[in-house]
């Protein structure tokens, strides 16, 4: 149905003009007309102050806006909403940086006067840091008063102000210190620990995890260095300098597995981008082994190294082995490389065991429908995809695939178990005259030893 | 079919005001820095600005070129440099780099940074370490919210997720306090606030401050109520493959600030081509809350009218064609291009989600949300894995089969990310640690190691903090019970009835009548109930955190604002979602804005 009517819409001919290319590509930079500013602060500034029965929010009254008189400007408008530190024009800040209103750290400004900002308290203190406007941070300087400033911060939820009152503790304390009083203080130490992650401090950040007793953030802090580091070989080092760190016992083996990974991938890549082998000039390689994940790299060397002793790192077994991986994930990727290759005779003996009486006999451990999808994605011929649609164990299943796949015996030979004649006469009509599968069904149809259901 | 317009709809406060408000203030700011200047832009703003403002605004106040940041050396000969970015610390680096660069090489230049939407004491604190604090100015652009749609705002933070949720920093509280502080001096006061989740709590709070001490407002108010909802009340619903139209668009081509790329399979040309995706495109309008299954019926019978609609061209003499032409054609031109864009959409969406066994995805999703064979479900997630298909997905399945079940059995969680980490890569054992800090994915314990690392601890600290490490920890190893939860709010519809898609009976729809969204299940509750009352063992499962405050009294004359409710969602919120608050304001006769903080389409990586 979509097909048609995309069809239908694309049919009907008009003749496209530039014009209308416009009204759907239409996206950047297309605003409004400017002007209007008057028109808005107009309507701003008339909302303000019509009544008092308000019980929410509760409301101081002093209306700010309103206070400015006629001179309604752009800046006007702005300066009511906004701190002032921000309302210094570029050139006035320019050229007497001195002046400053405010700035994050130990600094006094000169016009608030300095008795006024320095004596404040800790609430107080951070109310203006939240605003914006001048404080000074100077006069916490016992460790009590240091903390009921950091406290203070956490109780009015500003995760920036937490952060500014943070970066003054950590100039003005030791971190043996801080470091203490910060376990008590989680939300802080979260602070503390994002701010430091976005510095960049990852020794500070290591020490600290290592003092909170928190080791295996630490190992996984300093695994992760390793997505920084290009080189190859230099990778491998790295990874290998992690063996000891204090991981869990999962984590421990997990990262044992990409130093393994990384050191093979290395030998295999040296040994395979001059390899010279027919597989190589019949089938490019289009990228480098490195990095992969350790599918890929089993993938890979099904691809290229299938049949090699387990002696060496880049057979199948070996990787398999080395990084225990399940008899299910195995024939899986197994199966995709060798289906690819169309070495159906591999796929053949992936599956073949051989019972005690040394009969074979074929096995999975995943589903044969799944095994038929991933051979008709590789274009297998009919003869081969038979053989496994026959071995589906769901009768539905089996059928299903039969038909989706064209393998008709198996779906000659199900209507006949089945006893369903008329579907037989149906499926008769799709097939070619005179073909042997039509053939067989004329004969089924003519047996008259065989009860039909219908 | 869909109506988007339903009668008697309330009238929407204009929210264009807050982009007139927006780029005013940014024109201020820029004639801050008078003459010619270069101006970057961090990536990410280009989009939010495209709607706010265009280049002719920008070069009408002596911006000269336009640079987007990319964090790597600059080619600029202008004197004036103008940084409009996001306070990040990367960037403020960068930007002190470039500063002591051309100190070095004697160039003098001016700098202005423009924070958007606020500064942060630790950008500042870089360009004082860096000693450039002085020669860079810095002001803040309080670009707040984005108007995406009709009824849709943003504040277009993707970080807010991560930051606080995953890093515990609460950097965005205020901007969000702020936000809200600014609607209401623009649209007037709120009847009422409800909220549940930590971060809700201190927004609200963080914006009751500023009402404390900010100017009186009392005009009529344009929106009822607000309703206040943190990302990880309901972690399930964004874990859910999406259906809707719109939502299946997100997954695929991702929405991106209201606008979306379709690539050369969807224009059927050698070309992409950026459509924006709002209320203004008529068939879009039609289409994006439905379930898929519809959207194609109804865009062949569209195509058909068109069709139709083209014929009448023939047999018209020349004053009736010159009608044609001047009246409808423009029209029909527009809605036949559209229209070929989206069944190219949908086109591709049918390819794509066969290829991907999209039935037997979502078979397996409906089954954990049903708690209903949950071996078979471990089975599929696992040869998902093992067949290396979409890391995504087969992470979103992991996560969802963890939080419907209360963590995974330790020997289940092993295997699997082993699986995971075989077929993905080793270093995504980074991710599964950040997804066990967020709650998403955990192995289910006796309670052993929490005690192993509290007694660890303990041996570092006296008694009393202890025990507040022990709450801290506690609530990081909170359950999700979302089965009891399911069952109170009956958010699975008992299976084997049939769901007609075409006439939905409830929000469940959005996710084929399997599901409905546990966040707008619970806002519907609230406000039906006007408050938590009777929902207590439904809040102690979500580990409580939630408030209703009364404000205003409501006008005496009931208006259409009443009807209006604003719903926030700390930690961004799905098209699903939206679609669903959509239809429950179409049956509750309630409109719903939607403020978010960014579109989440959970991306769980490193």
């Amino acid at each position: 149905v979509l097909k048609e009517s995309k069809r239908a819409v694309n049919s009907i001919l008009v003749d496209d003009d530039d014009e209308d290319e416009e009204d759907v590509e239409r996206v950047s930079w297309s605003g409004e007309p400017v002007g209007s500013i008057s028109w808005s602060v107009k309507e701003t500034a008339s909302s303000i102050r019509s009544g008092s029965e308000q019980s929410f929010p509760k409301i101081d009254t002093t209306p700010s806006l309103s206070k400015q008189g006629s001179g309604y400007s752009l800046s006007s408008l702005f300066k009511a909403k906004s701190k002032p530190g921000a309302f210094q024009s570029f050139s006035e800040s320019f050229s007497d940086t001195s002046s400053r209103t405010y700035a994050p750290e130990l600094r006094k400004p000169k016009s608030d006067g300095k008795d006024v900002v320095s004596d404040l308290s800790p609430e107080e203190t951070v109310r203006r840091m939240q605003k914006g406007r001048a404080f000074s941070l100077e006069k916490f300087r016992s460790l009590q008063d240091k903390l009921l400033l950091l406290d203070e911060a956490v109780a009015v939820y500003d995760g920036n102000v937490i952060t500014a009152v943070l970066i003054f503790l950590k100039k003005s304390l030791s971190k043996e210190i801080l470091f203490r009083e910060l376990m008590a203080r989680d939300v802080a130490l979260r602070h503390y620990v994002h701010y430091l992650k976005e510095m960049g401090e990852q020794k500070l950040l290591v020490e600290l995890l290592k003092a909170l007793g928190r080791t295996e953030d630490m190992a996984l802090m300093h695994y992760k260095e390793h997505l920084n580091i290009k080189d190859e070989s230099r990778r491998r080092d790295f990874l290998k300098s992690c063996l000891s760190l204090p991981f869990s016992q999962d984590d421990a083996t997990h990262v044992q597995d990409h130093y393994t990974l990384l050191e093979r991938q290395i030998i295999i890549e040296a040994s395979d981008k001059k390899a010279v082998a027919e597989i190589f000039k019949k089938f490019p390689r289009k990228a480098s082994i490195l990095n992969m994940p350790i599918i890929t790299t089993l993938y890979y060397s099904c691809f290229y190294h299938y049949g090699e002793s387990e002696g060496t790192f880049s057979s199948p077994s070996n990787i398999r082995k080395t990084f225990r991986i399940s008899e299910k994930q195995y024939i899986l990727t197994a199966l995709g490389a060798r289906a690819k290759l169309k070495s159906w005779f591999d796929v053949d003996s992936l599956f073949n065991t051989k019972n005690w009486l040394g009969y074979t006999k074929k096995r999975s451990p995943i589903g044969f429908h799944r095994v038929v999808d991933i051979l008709h994605k590789n274009s297998a011929p009919v003869q081969v995809l038979q053989e496994y649609v026959n071995l589906i164990d769901n009768p539905d299943l089996k059928l299903g695939g039969a038909l989706k796949y064209k393998c008709h015996d198996i779906v000659i030979n199900t209507y006949r178990d089945l006893k369903d004649r008329q579907q037989l006469i149906v499926y008769r009509e799709k097939l070619e005259r005179d073909s042997p599968e039509y053939r067989k069904i004329q004969e089924l149809l003519n047996n008259v030893q065989i009860r039909w259901k219908n | 079919m869909a109506h988007t317009e339903w009668r008697d709809a309330p009238e929407l406060p204009d929210f264009s005001l807050l982009k007139r408000l927006a780029r005013d203030q940014l024109i201020f700011l820029l004639e801050q820095l008078p003459g010619k200047k270069d101006l970057f832009i961090d990536a990410d703003l280009m989009s939010p600005l495209d709607r706010i403002a265009n280049v002719t605004i920008l070069k009408q106040h002596e911006v000269d070129k336009l640079y987007k940041v990319e964090l790597k050396p600059i080619v600029s000969s202008s004197d004036q440099l103008c940084f409009l970015i996001r306070p990040r610390i990367q960037t403020v680096k960068w930007i002190s780099d470039l500063v002591n660069a051309d100190k070095v090489a004697g160039r003098f230049r001016r700098y202005k940074i423009i924070f958007t939407p606020q500064k942060f004491y630790a950008c500042e604190t870089v360009l004082e370490e860096q000693g450039v604090y002085g020669d860079v100015t810095t002001d803040e652009w309080n670009f707040y919210i984005l108007p995406l749609d009709d009824d849709i705002l943003s504040l277009e933070l993707p970080e807010f997720f991560r930051d606080n949720f995953l890093e515990g920093d609460q950097r965005w509280v205020t901007t969000a306090g702020s936000a809200l502080h600014l609607l209401q001096s623009v649209y007037g006061s709120f009847s009422k606030v409800y909220g549940i989740g930590r971060c809700a709590k201190m927004v609200y709070e963080s914006w009751r401050e500023l009402m404390e001490e900010g100017e009186q407002r009392t005009r009529q108010p344009e929106f009822a109520k607000v309703f206040l909802v943190d990302r990880d009340v309901d972690f399930v619903t964004p874990l859910c493959s999406q259906v809707v139209y719109e939502g299946l668009v997100d997954d695929l081509f991702r929405i991106k600030c209201g606008s979306v790329e379709f690539g050369p399979d969807v224009t059927s040309s050698d070309k992409s081509i950026k459509v924006m995706l709002n209320s203004q495109d008529k068939v879009f309008s039609e289409i994006r809350n439905e379930h898929f299954s519809n959207v194609f019926g109804f865009l062949s019978q569209k195509a058909k009218n068109l069709q139709t609609a083209y014929d009448k061209r023939r047999g018209m003499d020349i004053q009736q064609m010159k009608a044609f032409v001047s009246d409808e054609l423009k029209g029909l031109k527009q809605e036949h291009r559209l229209l070929s864009l989206h069944i190219g959409a949908s086109e591709s969406m049918m390819k794509k989600k066969t290829k991907q066994d999209f039935q037997e995805l979502l078979k397996t999703e409906h089954s954990l949300l049903e708690g209903f064979e949950i071996r078979e479900c471990i089975t599929y997630i696992e040869e998902h894995i093992n067949r290396q298909v979409s890391m995504i997905d087969s992470l979103r399945l992991l996560c969802l089969l963890s939080i419907t079940e209360n963590g995974l059995l330790s020997k289940d969680y092993r295997s699997l990310k082993a699986q995971y980490l075989q077929s993905y890569g080793i270093k995504h054992l980074l991710t599964f640690a950040n997804l066990r800090q967020l709650g998403l994915l955990e192995e289910q314990q006796a309670g052993e190691t929490l005690t192993v690392m509290e007694s660890k601890v303990g041996k570092l600290v006296n008694d009393k903090t202890v025990g507040k490490l022990t709450d801290a920890f506690s609530s990081l190893a909170k359950k999700s019970n979302f089965r009891a939860l399911s069952k109170r709010l009956a958010l699975v519809p008992k299976s084997g009835e049939e769901y007609d898609l075409r006439v939905p009976r409830d929000m469940a729809y959005v996710f084929s009548g399997a599901y409905i969204p546990l966040s707008c299940k619970l806002i519907e509750q609230v406000l039906e109930r006007d408050g938590w009352t009777g929902l207590e063992e439904v809040t102690r499962m979500l580990n409580g955190q939630e408030f209703a405050v009364t404000g205003a009294p409501n006008p005496r004359n009931k208006t259409d604002a009443q009807r209006i409710v604003l719903v926030m969602f700390l930690g961004g919120c799905t098209f699903s979602e939206i679609s669903a608050l959509r239809f429950l304001g179409k049956e509750r006769d309630t409109y719903y804005v939607k403020q978010i903080e960014y579109m989440v389409n959970i991306k769980l990586s490193i």
